[in-house]
């Protein structure tokens, strides 16, 4: 009689991750999401203020060609203690750079849980899942979470009438020499 | 052949909050631990508190006192791991209890009509008249959710 030949346990799949920390809140997002790490001083000189009714987590924009990146104040947007942020991450294939407090490290994630399906309210926007790392529990964010279609629609119409009321400060300037 | 013995027995868990008892359907109950660091991070999900480790899952905490009893118990010795009912799947929660728990076998009354939807039916034992508490509708979920997005459209129409 033969043994059947051992299945080779397939490689778990794995991801690296970034842990950050908001409001002293720790958070995780995939490394791949993340396309550039800027100190939210040196984006300071080249931030637009913006002002979006009802929309108190976007305060600045960033030019970029012809992109526009809402710098989303991440201790808001969970509704945390507003800290004074000191990191960007500009996150790839959004339209947003989420303002953070700091990095905490790097790590590898082997397994993403769904979020319980006890959680029903905008968190299930927040969140890809929860991951389990060194006996603790972090939410890993979904980098597309941070603004929803509507809140883009409203802070595109913001944009617009900030550059329209500029375009019409100059020309009143330009008149007036 | 006895009255009592027409009836169907079940077996429920008794499960204590501060003075009063409750029962939940044995067939929907996993454990019962002691107390675990409860990771919180932020939601907007009323009712839950955050979630425990336990054998590798993520279990959500939801604290049932408040819906139960008018105010939140702080004192907790246990945890009752429940098997709460979604439309497509079945997921653990947790629950905080303040007391040890009880397996009885006795028959319960339907519900009526009248009772909350949280009330899955009464029984009796030692003396009291306990409410057999539905999972489903106590806890939160994505069908809770759409009600209460529901009543909040309702308020907003009326003048």
């Amino acid at each position: 009689m033969r043994l059947a030949a051992p299945v080779k346990p397939s490689p778990a799949k794995t991801e690296q991750i970034i842990l950050f920390r908001v409001s002293g809140q720790l958070f995780a997002v995939s490394s791949a999401s993340v396309q550039e790490v800027r100190s939210a001083d040196s984006m300071s000189g080249a931030a637009i203020e913006i002002n979006a009714p009802g929309l108190r987590k976007v305060r600045h924009v960033v030019r970029r060609g012809d992109r526009s990146l809402f710098i989303v104040n991440g201790a808001m947007h969970f509704g945390l203690h507003a800290v004074e942020g000191a990191l960007l991450f500009v996150l790839r294939k959004t339209r947003t750079a989420l303002l953070i407090d700091g990095i905490e490290k790097m790590a590898t994630m082997t397994r993403l849980q769904a979020l319980p399906l006890s959680f029903c309210h905008e968190e299930r926007q927040w969140y890809r899942g929860l991951t389990a790392l060194d006996q603790s529990v972090v939410p890993v964010v979904h980098p597309e979470g941070f603004l929803s279609p509507e809140e883009l629609a409203l802070l595109d119409a913001a944009l617009l009438e900030a550059d329209n009321s500029a375009a019409a400060d100059l020309e009143e300037t330009e008149s007036a020499q | 052949m006895t009255v009592s013995a027409e009836l169907e027995l079940r077996s429920f868990v008794l499960l204590r909050l501060g003075e009063r008892r409750f029962a939940v359907s044995a067939n929907q109950i996993a454990e019962l631990v002691p107390p675990s660091r409860i990771f919180r991070f932020p939601h907007r999900t009323p009712k839950l508190e955050g979630v425990i480790l336990r054998r590798g899952r993520i279990v959500p905490v939801c604290d049932v006192s408040e819906m139960l009893l008018g105010k939140r118990l702080t004192s907790r010795r246990f945890y009752l791991i429940a098997m709460r009912n979604y439309a497509t799947q079945r997921e653990w929660i947790a629950i905080p209890v303040t007391g040890e728990c009880e397996l009885i076998n006795t028959d319960m009354m339907a519900a009526a009509e009248s009772d909350a939807p949280h009330v899955a039916g009464w029984l009796s034992h030692d003396g009291d008249v306990i409410e057999v508490l539905n999972l489903d509708t106590l806890t939160p979920g994505p069908e809770q959710a759409l009600a209460e997005a529901a009543a909040a459209q309702r308020a907003e129409a009326q003048p």
